[in-house]
């Protein structure tokens, strides 16, 4: 694979890494016990802790511990039996505290590594470099009043996992597949809601530019990203705007960047002399959190299966590709649906192919188009599995399964009702098939004397032809079988 | 360690204090003072102590995650010099 971008002088390499942060799916903050609900009105969900009144003491929520351990386990990082909570000292108006609470020299988990799938059926390991635990920030609006900034607090105190990747991604492409990995993972793990449009997941993205084979670059950090189509536009504007000046002799200021969603172009925040100097240290409010073996151990086994493991045994199980399987195991609603269907009846398992199509392509688009999700698709998954069983066992061709999948999705209806109301069921019958193409070869005697003439591509229209009569109900392989032997024997 | 003039004004800027040059002659004084007396501790030699960072011997206490669910709006903002609709209002900042 060419990851290369073409220069002027010469072509050149992205290094990129990623620090996804992903919001702990809890009922109650990491030390408060406030509500994370999404969405409620400003400043309704705030404890005197997260407010940073005088005198309150965060006490720590252990199921948020727990979250991080199972993220970290699916993450195939080392957990740390001991990890410390510091300070990260800055001031902003959404911060209360004066700091946030954080994890800087020792995190809860390690070294880890995920595995990204690519089209071609090609894998990549991108490595992690740690998860820690650390408080979510308020929320400012700096646009409704040309001298105020209005806060809520409502997400101060949540807690969030931060997820640092070495600088393993070389390209747009590859950050896509990573964010939507790690999305994969915790959703599957519930450790995380996955939802990106309302800021569940987010990412900051360092990037820069080398030739191929030299020493990394001086990197940009481009701050909070929350789709994967931003993370793209702003890696694909960044890297351009880097390659510019170093190709016209300049050389990359190390450089804080905000990335304006509306023009699609990256804007320096502020430099390194004007970086934050956060003077991170053990927060005194806050014991060392110490894991025993035995609570990792148990932890360890309340985990479900993940995407990996998943799409191994769909491989195995199904004969599936890696990349079906790995499409089919993205998103658990996806796997879940998959599973159904191809349980609805013995005989699919030797079609699994055909499901995971319908699935995927059919059924997808069909979702995509009238902006429904899977998990409130008209058509069921045991109803989708009967669609193929028609198919499969030629009962209707694919083509009419198209038109039965848009009417069971419009009516709810299964793909038997339809295909009996209709009277949709294949023409299998030779003696009626042989019938009609009786009569199209007698309508068309001109077109006849052609195709023996050498104009094979007359087929299709005779095909056409009976097609039409019998309203595309006729079993195309013995259509084509008996049509070609009547046309010889015309010879 | 010796506090300096560059030292103290970049202190005074991460915690968003002004210091006139008078103030800022007192606290290089004052500040040099309390690390001569605190490096007296460099004389015992801790090299293969480990850092304490809490004198408790108790483990971390930890909650359940109950959230409760009272709203907590007027009470949080009771304070505020500055509010609408429920939001804290203050002068604008925007890096």
């Amino acid at each position: 694979m060419n990851n290369l971008i073409k220069g002027e002088k010469h072509d050149w390499e992205m290094v990129i890494g990623l620090e996804v942060h992903a919001q702990v799916k809890s009922n109650s903050k990491l030390f408060s016990s406030s509500s994370t609900k999404f969405g409620s009105s400003p400043n309704s969900q705030v404890s005197l802790v997260d407010a940073a009144m005088p005198g309150m003491l965060p006490v720590i929520n252990k199921y948020c511990v727990e979250q991080a351990v199972k993220s970290g386990v699916g993450l195939n990082a080392k957990i740390n039996n001991y990890s410390v909570f510091d300070r990260k000292n800055y001031f902003y108006a959404d911060l209360p505290q004066g700091y946030q609470i954080s994890q800087y020299k020792y995190p809860i988990v390690g070294e880890g590594k995920v595995t990204i799938d690519f089209k071609d059926g090609t894998s990549k390991d991108i490595r992690i470099v740690r998860l820690h635990l650390e408080q979510d920030a308020g929320k400012s609006l700096h646009d409704q009043n040309p001298s105020k900034t209005y806060v809520d607090l409502n997400r101060s105190g949540v807690a969030l996992m931060e997820i640092v990747s070495e600088p393993d991604i070389r390209t747009p492409d590859e950050a896509g597949l990573y964010i939507s990995k790690i999305r994969s993972i915790l959703m599957y793990l519930d450790t995380c809601d996955g939802n990106m449009q309302e800021g569940s997941l987010r990412a900051d993205v360092n990037i820069s530019v080398r030739k191929p084979g030299d020493e990394y670059g001086t990197r940009c950090e481009i701050k909070n990203l929350n789709s994967i189509k931003f993370i793209k536009q702003a890696i694909n504007y960044e890297a351009k705007r880097q390659i510019e000046i170093l190709e016209s002799g300049g050389s990359i200021e190390q450089n804080t960047m905000l990335f304006n969603t509306s023009t699609g172009k990256t804007r320096p925040m502020r430099n390194k002399e004007e970086a934050h100097d956060y003077r991170y240290f053990p927060d005194p409010d806050l014991l060392p959190l110490e894991i025993t073996e035995e609570e990792i151990e148990n932890l360890k086994s309340s985990i479900p299966e993940l995407p990996d493991e998943l799409k191994n045994k769909f491989i195995e199980t199904y004969k599936l590709s890696n990349y079906d399987a790995s499409v089919l195991t993205a998103e658990k609603q996806t796997s879940d649906y998959f599973i159904e269907s191809i349980s609805s009846d013995p005989e699919l398992k030797n079609h699994a192919k055909m499901v995971v199509n319908w699935i995927t392509s059919e059924l997808f688009s069909l979702l995509n188009k009238n902006n429904f999700e899977l998990s409130n698709s008209p058509v069921s998954s045991k109803n989708l599995g009967e669609l193929v069983k028609l198919i499969s066992s030629n009962e209707i061709s694919g083509k009419i399964a198209k038109d039965v999948l848009e009417d069971m999705f419009a009516t709810g209806k299964t793909a038997r009702e339809i295909v009996d109301e209709k009277g949709l069921k294949q023409v299998t019958d030779q003696g009626e098939i042989e019938k009609i193409i009786n009569e199209v070869i007698e309508d068309n005697p001109k077109m006849v004397d052609q195709y023996l003439a050498g104009k094979d591509k007359l087929l299709g229209f005779f095909v056409g032809q009976a097609m039409k009569k019998t309203k595309g109900k006729a079993n195309p392989k013995i259509l084509n079988d008996i049509l070609k032997q009547k046309l010889n024997k015309e010879n | 360690m010796k506090i300096d003039k560059n030292t103290i004004n970049k202190i005074a800027r991460l915690s968003r204090i002004k210091l006139d040059d008078k103030e800022s002659e007192d606290y290089i004084k004052d500040l040099n003072h309390i690390l001569d007396w605190v490096e007296q501790l460099n004389e015992v030699d801790t090299e293969k102590v480990e850092p304490l960072s809490n004198i408790s011997s108790s483990i971390l206490p930890k909650r359940e995650d109950i959230s409760n669910d009272a709203n907590s709006s007027d009470e949080i903002l009771k304070n505020a010099p500055d509010k609408l609709e429920g939001f804290f209002a203050v002068p604008k900042v925007v890096e």
